[in-house]
């Protein structure tokens, strides 16, 4: 996190010259801002795992042009280490109604090796409302790899939502140093019930995750004695400011 | 006028006809009014009727900044009041402007407690089959666009005067006294249809023009507009003044009554309307062509309460289409017929086409596909009738206010086409208003729905040319001290 400060306030610099100082007519300022936090979440496995997960962004921009810093990570509290903890920070731009391309870095450090990631990445939103972000990764090892997360939300009223959402991660070559290998090597799939009891500020949700490795990824898992699929029951909150 | 906020702020005189510096508009008009700094406004005045004031600044005016004006005519109106009472609407929201604003930028549908559910899906299926169903979200969800837009900032309190519902403001009448309302909508965002049930409402003038008297049931009160309507309770009872916002989630309420403390009954909310694929621009042609299953989905209701009484200023086949609560009038744009026209009927020297654009799931509003930030001005020569051709492209109703030029808006009545200062424009409709260019200076043109304007459905007007007295340069003329 530490390194991250550096770009962040470079990246933050070069975007406020960027961006017009001028408002509207009206005074008021064309720069927004939000954070988000999808998933903040306390993780019980099958097989007695406990875990704090947490996948979330903040954005400063105009509708234009926004810096984006995304953030994701997996916290064993049985043995107190990060499994997977990622910071990425990109600039992002529309390319058409519902879609935006982002281009920036990512910071992946969780126990063991860290990677540095030059990444670029599309979100929007595709026909019949389904949410989606995908990156591909250049690491400095020279290994790719990318991305795809999908979402939907179910209105069972206009206050309790079911959101079912997948994850898939996938290489193109295999970087055994960080134990992955090439092809899909996970997926997760995660179901969530929320239910928004302070405008969309707060949403507490219970739900169910299942997580499964593939391939050489499966393989390095299995091999420190791990499961390369699990379920999880998953209790915590969706936040946005 | 001091300002003794911390902020700049300024205030613009809703509808009356100024010269151009005393007009309020930051930025257009004026620098604005810094804080501790005093401006004095000085313009004639050469009209009378029912207006309102706001302030033009930031989101000021959706914070609270804002009041009424009545101007007494000269000579006596051309109609019989004995009373006189201002009916202010407002939908104060807990939320500040600025926060709204954030939280529209961050998620378009922040404020969006309507949205169809579940359960909607399931009552749709068995009121219309399953694959009409599908077919109908399938349509919405291949736009992503939602039936439901039709009140983008929710969970607001409807005002009257500044008293909510419970504090029931009240106006004092004696039987057979003839009552002058003056309906004012000063909400940031939320259209009313106003009814009083029990009394049929004469509709006198409109936007401060007086209107050949035209009876109704109910009108919708849209953002920016006013109508003074004579109301005449014969009876010794109390009558609820009812206006339930366009969207149906909240209603405002006041009483009419003999004496302090008497109450109506507050009737029930219809059902909230739905956007129809006409809302959405697809004509009928286009509809004809479409899936007959699409228009199954389709709420039939609306299209059979369409085809009792077309309203040519809603997309045929519309879901928005006001229907009177009691079976009966509901005022129409088409019904309003100016009592003295303002001006010499003539043919339009040029037409602009201002298409009203924007990307709901970005909260950009814009004209022409272009926001305020990034446009050249509208560029008018002094005496030219220009006639505006509004298009809107956009699944919203927008309420299009040109400041300090009247927009006479085409009924269709030729020379008795009414002159108003807002006109709404229903989703997937083309409205046409003509302006004769008689004030030099520059002007803002906008939808006056204010988080629309705010993230640009908004223009510079510049008038060229005319009497010289009239600078451009505002501060050459400003009254600042």
């Amino acid at each position: 996190m530490i390194e991250l400060k550096k770009p962040l306030l470079t990246t933050a610099f070069s975007l406020s010259l960027l961006m017009p100082v001028a408002g509207h007519a009206m005074e008021t300022s064309n720069i927004y801002y939000g954070v988000q936090m999808e998933e903040f979440e306390y993780r019980y496995g099958e097989g007695g795992e406990k875990l704090f997960a947490f996948d979330g962004d903040a954005f400063i921009g105009t509708d234009e042009l926004k810096l984006r810093w995304e953030g994701s990570g997996e916290l064993d509290l049985n043995v107190n280490r990060f499994e997977s903890l990622s910071n990425q920070l990109a600039l992002q731009t529309p390319i058409s109604d519902f879609w935006d391309i982002k281009g920036g870095v990512r910071y992946s450090s969780p126990q063991g090796p860290d990677r540095w990631y030059a990444v670029v990445g599309l979100s929007g939103l595709a026909p019949q409302w389904i949410e989606v972000d995908t990156h591909l990764f250049l690491s400095e090892k020279g290994k790719l790899s990318a991305d795809l997360d999908i979402e939907y939300e179910i209105l069972l009223t206009n206050y309790l939502t079911l959101t079912p959402s997948a994850n898939i991660d996938a290489a193109f070559s295999s970087d055994r140093e960080i134990g992955v290998g090439s092809g899909i090597n996970s997926v997760e799939a995660g179901l969530r019930l929320s239910y928004d009891v302070w405008d969309r500020i707060l949403s507490p949700y219970v739900g169910v995750v299942y997580e499964r490795k593939f391939g050489q990824t499966a393989n390095y898992v299995e091999a420190e004695g791990e499961s390369a699929d699990i379920w999880y029951a998953v209790i915590g909150a969706k936040l946005m400011f | 006028m001091t300002n003794n906020l911390d902020e700049s702020t300024s205030i613009h005189w809703h509808g009356l006809i100024l010269p151009f510096q005393m007009d309020g508009v930051p930025k257009i008009s004026y620098p604005g009014i810094a804080p501790g700094e005093t401006f004095t406004y000085k313009f004639p005045i050469i009209q009378s009727g029912t207006y309102w004031f706001h302030s033009h600044s930031g989101f000021q005016e959706p914070d609270g900044a804002y009041g009424s004006i009545v101007i007494e005519p000269e000579k006596r109106d051309p109609f019989r009041f004995d009373k006189d009472y201002v009916v202010q609407f407002t939908d104060t929201h807990p939320h500040s402007g600025k926060r709204i604003f954030r939280n529209l930028k961050m998620s378009a549908d922040y404020y969006n407690r309507q949205q169809q559910t579940i359960g909607d899906f399931f009552s749709d299926v068995s009121k219309n089959g399953l694959k009409a169903t599908i077919d109908d979200r399938m349509a919405w969800g291949d736009m992503r666009m939602m039936k439901t837009d039709i009140e983008d900032v929710q969970g607001f309190t409807p005002l009257i005067n500044g008293k909510g519902p419970e504090q029931n403001w009240t106006g004092l009448f004696e039987p057979k006294e003839r009552i002058r309302l003056r309906l004012i909508n000063s909400s940031a965002m939320t259209y009313f249809d106003v009814r009083i049930p029990g009394l049929k409402m004469t509709v006198v003038a409109a936007d401060g023009n007086n209107v050949q008297p035209v009876t109704v049931d109910e009108l919708r009160l849209g953002v920016a507009e006013t109508y003074d309507v004579i109301v005449r309770p014969m009876d010794d009872k109390a009558y609820t003044i009812f206006g339930a916002s366009m969207g149906r989630t909240a209603y405002a309420r006041g009483t009419l009554a003999p004496r302090e403390g008497m109450v109506a009954d507050i009737p029930d909310m219809s059902k909230a309307p739905l956007l129809t694929m006409a809302d959405m621009g697809m004509d009928h042609s286009n509809m004809k062509g479409m899936d007959h299953s699409n228009m199954k989905g389709m709420d039939h209701s609306n299209m059979m309460g369409m085809e009792q009484e077309k309203d040519s200023f809603y997309a045929n086949g519309s879901g928005l289409v006001p229907t009177a609560a009691n079976g009966g009038k509901f005022l129409s744009y088409a019904d309003l017929k100016a009592q003295k026209p303002l001006y010499d009927d003539r043919e339009a020297t040029r037409e602009i086409e201002l298409r009203l654009t924007g990307n709901m799931e970005r909260y950009i509003w814009s004209i022409n596909g272009v926001k305020y930030e990034d446009a050249d001005p509208i560029v008018l020569q002094y005496g030219e009738r220009v006639r505006f051709k509004f298009v809107n492209e956009t699944m919203m109703t927008h309420p299009m206010h040109l400041h300090g030029m009247w927009s006479i808006l085409d009924v269709g009545a030729g020379k008795w086409d009414p002159a108003k200062h807002t006109i709404s424009v229903a989703p997937g409709t083309t409205v046409y208003s003509e302006t004769e260019v008689d004030a030099p200076g520059q002007w803002a043109f906008h939808c006056h729905l204010s988080f629309h304007m705010d993230a640009g459905m908004f223009r510079k007007i510049v008038v060229e040319g005319g009497p010289k007295s009239a600078s451009l340069n505002p501060l050459d003329k400003g009254e600042l001290q």
